[in-house]
């Protein structure tokens, strides 16, 4: 009997390695401009070319400036630094013959977005990114997990990875969710519970009532924060939703397909295997929940009272006063005491239509609060962009007072224009709240994209309904 | 295959810094992941704490106003080779550049009670030994290191910590994780002689499930 991480895992085995890891045959890699010039500077200087070719697709997220407009070129990023590492990926990509959706594509956008829409993620793949968040693509049924610097060029040169295997975890939602509850809630609240390191070692696969009734935009929402859990891979079986989304975005013709879709309903954890881990949650009783604190294990539900030393356990206290500190909260016990600064929709985690569908249902015919000094969306992909402004989302956003922007990884961290100021306090739907995350010394918490939505208009974060 | 003598024992002064999960955002801010070199990180390490203004790539530490109270602005942190914290060190992103700054600071080890996976695994390939001790002796070492500076000597092959001569604790680590430590192996050689089997793995994918492939 066999897991489903088991069943991937023997799937792509190649080899067992004399220092007893595993040689792992990779289907997918993505690459973006953060991690891959010093892997491409390590082939060249080995002489070596990408194994497969094909197996790689390229894009910058990380850097790009989102407000470009139309006809924006590489001249046009004013960080001259941030220009360097995007025309050095292009640069890789012309010179070794990998497809990029460069920054003038209609198709660039977030690594981990752009992926799944335009079906490069296919269950039953493995699928490695120089980044951490490649857990997203879990959601599709893929062993997908983030990998260093070091191990691009090692997958570019061999197309394999060299691994030990993970343990196996089973989380089961069960229940119906509450109003306003969305599968950010559901992955935050999991996190609050297991702690950032409870995943680490682990392959969690997510399963259960919640899951097999959400859509797959929803769970890649849990398998990109499964990373946020320690766990370097997330994943939930293909299903018929699985599938629906699929034959919109597979681009295989119909007879693969067939083949496909016929592999992809046996890819699934054996009916009664033993996980080295369970975990049952009843997610009935969850509401909306946003961090408090600097790491995203710190989170409360949205009105609950934020912790201070006095009623945590004693090993907590030192975090918790360093976290409180740093977030600039004295005396207020709820964070709807708290007054926010900005608010950024947008990441691997909380930018796809869906995301930005419910965030703009809040805001509609509403205006932004007076003490929210920029509310920003940043789309995922340019794919995202184009289906949001065809339904009108952007006319919903821009007329409340939002910024309407072009696809990026933005103020998740930061590493183009869109930043906090110091002690600015921003509500924001990416997927961490380290320290000088979003820009330095800025204040992040974690939400939903509709909580996110909600505080701009509220001023605070409180009750959307 | 000759083994790095240097890489046997590793010696020096610990510094310690008394948190759980610093993640990778503390140890190498995002500002500095704009580079596209593999070396230079060093003036970059744990940016936010180690400086009381703002850093840009590109700018040294001689340009910054230190933040004169943490450890590593201090004698005779300033130079060690060891690194102390808690729980869960290294969590957070897969930048390679996180080992690169501790690499290019002077760390050799990193002592904590767990460390996140993928900054666990980038660490071996960059010479920089993770070493996970329990949480007992992981307090030990806070308690004594208040008291005194620790100097420590780290035997790779007896896999032990010798504490100012008078003190030992022994550590466990993967085989052949440490191998690429000590005898600085090269992944992508050790892979590569593994190519037949790579080329008949992929050819019987290829032809088992050609959909995997049709987008290539
Ligand atoms: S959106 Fe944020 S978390 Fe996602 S890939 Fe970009 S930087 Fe990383």
């Amino acid at each position: 009997m066999k897991t489903l991480y088991d069943k991937l895992w023997e799937e792509h085995h190649v080899s067992q390695l004399d220092s007893g890891e595993s040689l792992l045959y990779i289907d997918r890699h993505y690459l973006h401009e953060v991690t891959s010039p010093q892997a491409f500077e390590g082939l060249s200087k080995k002489n070596l070319t990408p194994w497969r070719l094909g197996a790689n697709i390229a894009t910058p997220d990380h850097n790009v400036p989102t407000e470009r407009g139309n006809n924006f070129g590489f001249n046009e990023i004013k960080d001259e630094i941030s220009k360097i590492q995007v025309i050095e990926l292009d640069k890789n990509c012309n010179k070794f013959g990998i497809k990029q959706f460069d920054i003038r594509s209609s198709k660039q956008g977030i690594v981990h977005v752009i992926g799944p829409e335009l079906g490069y993620t296919l269950p039953g793949m493995t699928i490695v990114c120089g980044d951490s968040h490649t857990s997203t693509h879990g959601a599709l049924g893929c062993l997908a997990m983030g990998i260093g610097t070091s191990e691009v060029e090692h997958v570019l040169a061999t197309q394999c990875l060299k691994v030990s295997k993970l343990k196996n975890m089973l989380v089961r939602f069960e229940g119906v969710p509450k109003e306003n509850v969305t599968s950010k809630d559901i992955v935050l609240y999991f996190i609050g519970q297991i702690g950032t390191a409870g995943g680490t070692g682990y392959a969690i696969e997510f399963a259960g009532q919640y899951i097999e009734s959400i859509s797959v935009e929803s769970r890649m929402t849990i398998c990109n924060m499964a990373i946020e859990a320690g766990a370097k891979v997330g994943l939930v079986a293909p299903d018929e939703t699985t599938i629906e989304y699929l034959k919109k975005n597979s681009m295989l013709n119909d007879d693969m397909f067939v083949d496909a879709m016929n592999y992809w309903n046996e890819l699934k954890s054996d009916e009664g295997v033993k996980f080295d881990e369970e975990l049952i949650i009843d997610i009935s009783k969850i509401k909306p929940q946003v961090t408090w604190g600097t790491s995203p294990e710190m989170v409360v539900s949205f009105d609950d009272n934020i912790p201070t030393p006095s009623n945590s356990a004693s090993d907590d206290i030192k975090n918790i006063l360093l976290a409180r500190e740093y977030m600039g909260i004295d005396s207020e016990k709820k964070l709807s005491e708290l007054s926010f600064d900005k608010v950024f929709i947008g990441s691997c985690t909380n930018s796809r239509i869906e995301d930005l569908r419910e965030a703009a249902q809040i805001v509609k015919g509403k205006r932004i609060a007076e003490n929210i000094l920029e509310a920003i969306v940043v789309p995922g992909s340019g794919l995202v962009k184009e289906q949001a402004e065809s339904e009108g989302l952007d006319k919903v956003f821009i007329e409340a007072g939002f910024v309407w922007r072009d696809p990026g990884c933005s103020m998740c961290l930061g590493m183009n224009p869109d930043q906090l100021k110091p002690y600015e306090r921003c509500a924001s739907t990416s997927n961490r709240n380290f320290e000088g995350r979003q820009g330095y010394l800025g204040r992040t918490h974690l939400m939903s994209p509709l909580m996110a939505a909600f505080t701009a208009i509220n001023g605070t974060v409180g009750d959307p309904s | 295959m000759t083994s790095n003598s240097e890489g046997l024992i590793i010696d020096g002064v610990m510094a310690y810094i008394d948190r759980d999960n610093i993640d990778t955002d503390q140890i190498i801010p995002t500002e500095y992941l704009k580079s596209i070199k593999k070396y230079g990180f060093e003036d970059y390490l744990f940016d936010g704490w180690r400086f009381a203004d703002d850093g840009k790539l590109g700018i040294t530490k001689e340009e910054r106003i230190l933040n004169e109270n943490f450890i590593l602005n201090t004698q005779p942190y300033d130079k060690s080779k060891i690194l102390l914290a808690r729980d869960n060190f290294g969590c957070g992103s897969s930048r390679e550049h996180a080992v690169w700054a501790l690499r290019d600071f002077g760390i050799k080890a990193v002592i904590a009670s767990s460390f996140g996976d993928i900054f666990y695994n980038n660490c071996f390939k960059n010479g920089v030994l993770p070493i996970k001790l329990n949480k007992e002796e992981i307090q030990q070492l806070f308690k004594r290191s208040a008291d005194n500076v620790l100097s420590l000597s780290i035997d790779l092959i007896k896999k032990e910590i010798q504490i100012n001569n008078d003190y030992l604790i022994s550590f466990e680590v993967d085989k052949n994780l440490l191998d690429r430590i000590v005898f600085g192996l090269d992944d992508i050689d050790i892979t590569l002689s593994h190519k037949n089997d790579i080329i008949a793995f992929e050819k019987s994918r290829m032809k088992k499930l050609p959909w995997i492939f049709a987008n290539d």
